[in-house]
């Protein structure tokens, strides 16, 4: 397990209380579980993710991600239309726990309101959390 | 008492360390009002001598064979087993041991499960088969739940010449959920009727027995098809896994799933149970399998090994949302046909079912020359339907005293056929039982 | 004895069966063929399946080598909490391979199967008396079976009064098999914490218990090793709001004889025949989970029932609100067998003394590794108690690697990582049927671990050395799945 400051928490990103996070990209949002959580979970064997077209609000089950002994639901940062899953998690889920904000990312989506990217910790906030909680 | 190895020297030390004074101290913290102030109302223990006896005379009030000449099948099979297979289930390292969560020191049970889940799935045609459920009924309501969940429809279609007690398992299984069972009826040659299928729309599965409660040996293949019409899976169901030593399996019929029960291979009857519930499916629904599943990998050194896998669909780690609830199931009978079918192998297993199968047709046309109906024109294995005339009732009680059971009556299952009696006959029953039998209903 | 139980030895690789065998080897000897050749009809067989070909010797070689890796009671010791891994006695298993029970079909008439119906009908009056029940069935296979019988006796007795009530109380100590249970019936799991002394309290109950809750799952004694104190209290609550009171009997084995469920409040509960009654465990089952019922839920029974009238035995299926059949049969017989000759064996005074020898041995084993190992609830404990991993993290060791290195010193580990209320939890269950000498050696092994802890923590990382493998590659095999040869 990392301690708190080896975590990496990028600043281009937001963070949601169950630590997934969302980045902005030109008209849509990119969504996947941040470092702290991948390391909590340990080796990653299996994402389970939605399927294009779906749409969730904000807070609802997207996705699932599976270690050997746990499983994690994965709450959607932002509300919106599911336009891209990363579907190099199906052969290599390890992408998640190497990578989690690049080749680890789990979907795009088509966002509702926008505004919601502002209700998410910002990564400096984030970690001020996690600090608390010890 | 010999499983009790406390002194009471012992007993004393032990107690100075918890630091209470005596035995029933150590249960403080139950509550006055939860106490039992009694003794328990049960018989005095019986020496190991006395229970000998007492056992074997419950065990002598019961109809066995060699005794008994048994012709009943009907989803419990008697066979023979092996001396080798009882001598190596007995072997306490098995026997003894709990499930294997602890891999590195439990690889005798992983290795011997995965070997029990291939030759599982080589005999039923599937790709993959798990650890073992309770029995064929409850592996049919879990294969019915499993197909629910993949195909995300409520309805599934069942034959109702599925085994009648595994159809009110499922029916049981079913009660509280809201799902729909609907029950196809048969056609006069003894085999399914699949015509209604043409109007069930949003169905998740067809299930299908085969050989069926008759005997009859349905059409895999066309079932396969209808059910692939409709989008729904395709569910192979059994009671006499041997038949697969001869017929075409179901895998190689387009099942999607095959469930059915294992007891035939090597297995007791033992009244019924423990019994053995085995489910196999296509690679692709691996992740919706009820059940334990054990995989290969490797250790740190590189060398092989075996691990329970695929844990998170199950309910230690999933609770509501887990697959099934199944925990405990029946890995020792697991073990015990992996064993059985080890020892019988490829080349036997063909000769045995071959044996089975011609042993009934000499029964079949011995009947038929003394006069007798057979209710069902279809092929079957190694059970079928007779008809005997109206008040055989009474005959059928009479070849009982003569310790002779002359099938199953279909009455209670079947009203409709209600002189038609179930035959079952195995490689345990020889030319001259089958005309002592032919003789004493000709009469 | 001086040196560490857990020794090198000889044992010898094994391939897989279809690596070895010839075709045409045979392990079987075909019965005589006594009548013609019958083929069936083109089209309907196929060529046979792919099994290996393999002589008798193959086979035992084979399954001999296999036994000698693994770990079982009759090896050591197994102090498995909640899973009750006592000695199985070897009488059991003769009885249930007599030949009158082993040869015996399910569906003859009840006059060609009186032994196994007295068999059957005695062992439910025994249940219920240990348990303090009006009425008992058989028919489930396994604890999580029996917890769904329950679940289905409560939704029918809800539905004979005309409600349909969507959810069911789980403690957050439960096991797993119980919200799984209740969801298969259709019910959600209301989750409940237990309070800062391991046990349910009357408040957190009434809070959530209402008339759209069809009741609650108790485990009692429960998961912590602790006795539900406020049973009664919480009975009457969920009671008084039209609910059932469900109990989960895995931890019996701590209270035979001393308390009897149903004086405590409780209408239904599952035994299992494979933890209290010391019927052997088989690597995975086959197990036995009978239900016990007050009158109330009598009627919705599963079917067949076993009834005597005058002597005689008999199935029946006549009780037309049951909620019909878990099993195709009668459930697992031959385990009930065993454990009705260990009731048998024991009698009225041994069950009782057997459940005060188990709680006295967790509690000796509580107080002395108490110093060693964080302990979670610094109470009386029941028949197991719980400790976590806290003292040994500042290390970077963790229970499973404690759990590990106990294999080299011979004794399998305790149950690890449950319940998920105390974080790294190691939940230690001996038995009565340990004795203090394995008891103390037990004990050492781990003060010696805990000590290895601090001075050459690799000796845990890297264990277990003495075991057929080393530790497992399970991230691949989840990711990788390869199920079948």
């Amino acid at each position: 397990m990392k301690e708190i400051n080896e975590l990496n928490m990028p600043d281009d990103a937001r963070y949601a209380d169950d630590h997934e996070w969302a980045r902005l990209e030109g008209d849509k949002v990119r969504v996947g579980l941040d470092d702290y959580a991948q390391d909590q979970l340990g080796d990653i064997v299996f994402v389970e993710l939605p399927q294009v077209g779906d749409s969730f609000k904000k807070g609802e089950v997207f996705a699932t991600v599976e270690s050997v002994k746990a499983v994690c639901e994965c709450y959607l940062p932002v509300g919106g239309k599911i336009i891209a899953v990363n579907t190099a998690l199906e052969e290599a889920p390890e992408l998640l726990n190497k990578s989690p904000y690049g080749d680890g990312w789990m979907a795009d989506l088509d966002p509702a309101d926008l505004s919601e990217m502002d209700t998410l910790m910002t990564h400096l906030e984030c970690l001020e959390r996690l600090k608390g909680a010890e | 008492m010999r499983y009790l190895p406390h002194t009471s020297e012992e007993i004393a030390s032990m107690l100075e360390v918890v630091g209470v004074d005596d035995l029933d101290s150590l249960f403080s913290t139950v509550p006055e009002e939860c106490r039992f102030p009694a003794d328990l109302d049960l018989p005095v223990p019986l020496t190991e001598w006395d229970l000998n006896a007492h056992m074997q005379a419950m065990a002598n009030d019961m109809a066995v064979s060699p005794e008994y000449k048994v012709f009943v099948g009907a989803g419990s099979y008697e066979h023979f087993v092996p001396a080798s297979v009882s001598y190596l289930l007995g072997r306490s390292e098995f026997v003894t041991s709990y499930t294997p969560y602890q891999p590195e020191m439990s690889q005798g049970t992983l290795q011997a499960i995965y070997e029990y889940q291939t030759l599982t799935a080589r005999l039923l045609g599937m790709e993959i088969a798990t650890a073992s459920h309770y029995d064929g009924a409850t592996a049919l309501a879990e294969s019915l739940l499993m197909a629910i969940r993949v195909t995300k429809r409520k309805r599934v279609a069942v034959s109702s010449l599925i085994h009648p007690l595994y159809r009110r398992v499922v029916h049981t299984y079913f009660e509280p959920t809201g799902y729909e069972v609907v029950e196809l009826g048969y056609l006069e040659n003894g085999v399914t009727d699949l015509t209604d299928l043409d109007n069930m729309e949003d169905l998740a599965a067809l299930a299908v027995q085969s050989p069926n409660f008759f005997g009859c040996i349905e059409d895999f293949q066309a079932v396969g098809e209808k059910a692939h019409d409709r989008q729904a899976l395709f569910i192979a169901s059994f009671t006499e896994a041997l038949s697969y030593g001869l017929l075409k399996n179901p895998g190689s019929q387009g099942a999607d799933i095959a469930c059915g029960e294992g007891q035939s291979m090597g297995i007791a009857q033992t009244f019924g149970g423990p019994a053995l519930g085995m489910l196999a499916s296509r690679k692709k629904y691996m992740r919706s399998l009820p059940g334990r599943l054990v995989g290969q990998t490797k250790d740190l050194d590189g060398k092989r090994g075996f691990v329970l896998t695929l844990a998170t669909r199950e309910q230690h780690i999933r609770r509501e949302k887990a697959t099934s609830n199944i925990c405990t199931n029946n890995s020792l009978c697991a073990l015990a046909a992996a064993m059985y079918m080890a020892s019988v192998g490829g080349t036997g297993i063909r000769e045995l079912a071959r044996l089975n199968h011609d042993k009934a047709e000499y029964l079949k046309k011995e009947l038929k020359s003394a006069g007798l109906a057979i209710t069902f024109d279809n092929p079957t294995f190694n059970e079928f339907v007779v008809e005997f005339p109206a008040g055989f009732q009474a005959a059928y009680e009479r070849l009982l005293e003569k310790k002779l059971v002359a099938g199953l009556p279909l009455a209670p299952y079947y009203p409709e056929l209600a002189n038609h009696y179930l035959l079952c006959v195995t490689e345990t029953r020889s030319k001259e039982d089958m005309d002592s039998l032919v003789r004493e209903v000709a009469s | 004895m001086k040196e560490s139980l857990g020794a090198n030895g000889l044992i010898l690789n094994e391939p897989l069966l279809w690596e070895k065998g010839k075709k045409g080897r045979s392990g079987f000897s075909l019965p005589r063929r006594d009548v013609e050749s019958s083929p069936p009809g083109q089209g309907l067989t196929c060529e046979g399946p792919d099994l290996p070909d393999l002589s008798e010797i193959d086979v035992v070689r084979h399954y001999t080598r296999l036994s000698q890796w693994n770990f079982g009671v009759d090896t050591g010791m197994y102090p498995l909490g909640s899973c009750t891994m006592k000695y199985s006695p070897k009488t059991n298993e003769k009885q249930a391979n007599l030949a009158g029970f082993a040869g015996a079909h399910p569906l003859l008439p009840a006059a060609l199967s009186q032994g196994v119906l007295r068999m059957m009908f005695e062992l439910q009056q025994y249940l219920a008396e240990i348990t303090g029940m009006d009425a008992a069935t058989l028919q489930p296979a396994a604890g999580a079976h029996g917890e769904l019988t329950g679940m289905l006796l409560i939704h029918a007795f809800h539905k004979s009064r005309g409600e349909r009530r969507s959810k069911i109380i789980v403690p957050d100590t439960a096991h797993g098999t119980n919200p799984a249970s209740a969801a298969l019936c259709g019910y959600s799991p209301v989750s409940v914490k237990s309070n800062n002394q391991g046990i349910l309290s009357v408040e957190a109950i009434a809070e959530v218990m209402d008339k759209n809750t069809a009741g609650i799952m108790v485990t009692n004694p429960n998961t912590l090793g602790l006795y539900e104190e406020n049973i009664h209290k919480i009975a009457e609550t969920v009671h008084a709001k039209g609910g059932i009171v469900y109990c989960d009997g895995a931890n019996m084995n701590a209270v035979m004889g001393v308390a009897r469920m149903g004086e405590n409040g409780v209408d239904v509960m599952h035994l299992n025949l494979h933890k209290t009654f010391s019927t052997p465990h088989g690597g995975g089952g086959p197990g036995s989970g009978p239900v016990c019922v007050k009158k109330e839920l009598e009627p919705f029974l599963p079917v067949p029932r076993v009834m005597e009238e005058n002597g005689i035995y008999r199935l029946s299926e006549d009780f037309p609100e049951s909620v019909g059949r878990m099993q195709a049969f009668h459930g697992n017989v031959g385990v009930m067998i065993k454990a009705y000759s260990y009731i048998r064996s024991m009698g009225p005074k041994n069950l009782k003394k057997a459940s005060q020898l188990a709680v006295l041995n967790a509690n000796y084993i509580k107080e002395r590794l108490k110093g060693t190992l964080h302990l979670a609830y610094d109470r009386p404990c029941m028949h197991e108690c719980v400790f976590s991993d806290e003292y040994q993290t500042a290390h970077k060791i963790t229970t499973i690697d404690m759990a590990k290195r106990l294999m080299d010193y011979g004794f399998h580990p305790p149950t690890v990582y449950f319940p998920l209320v105390v974080h790294g939890s190691i939940m230690i269950e001996p038995t009565e049927t340990e004795s203090k000498e394995d008891i103390d050696q037990f004990i050492e092994a781990f003060k010696t671990i805990a000590n290895e802890a601090g001075s050459n923590p690799d000796l845990l990382h890297d264990a277990p050395k003495r075991c057929k493998v080393r530790r497992l590659d399970e991230t691949t095999a989840a990711r990788k799945p390869c199920l079948a040869g």
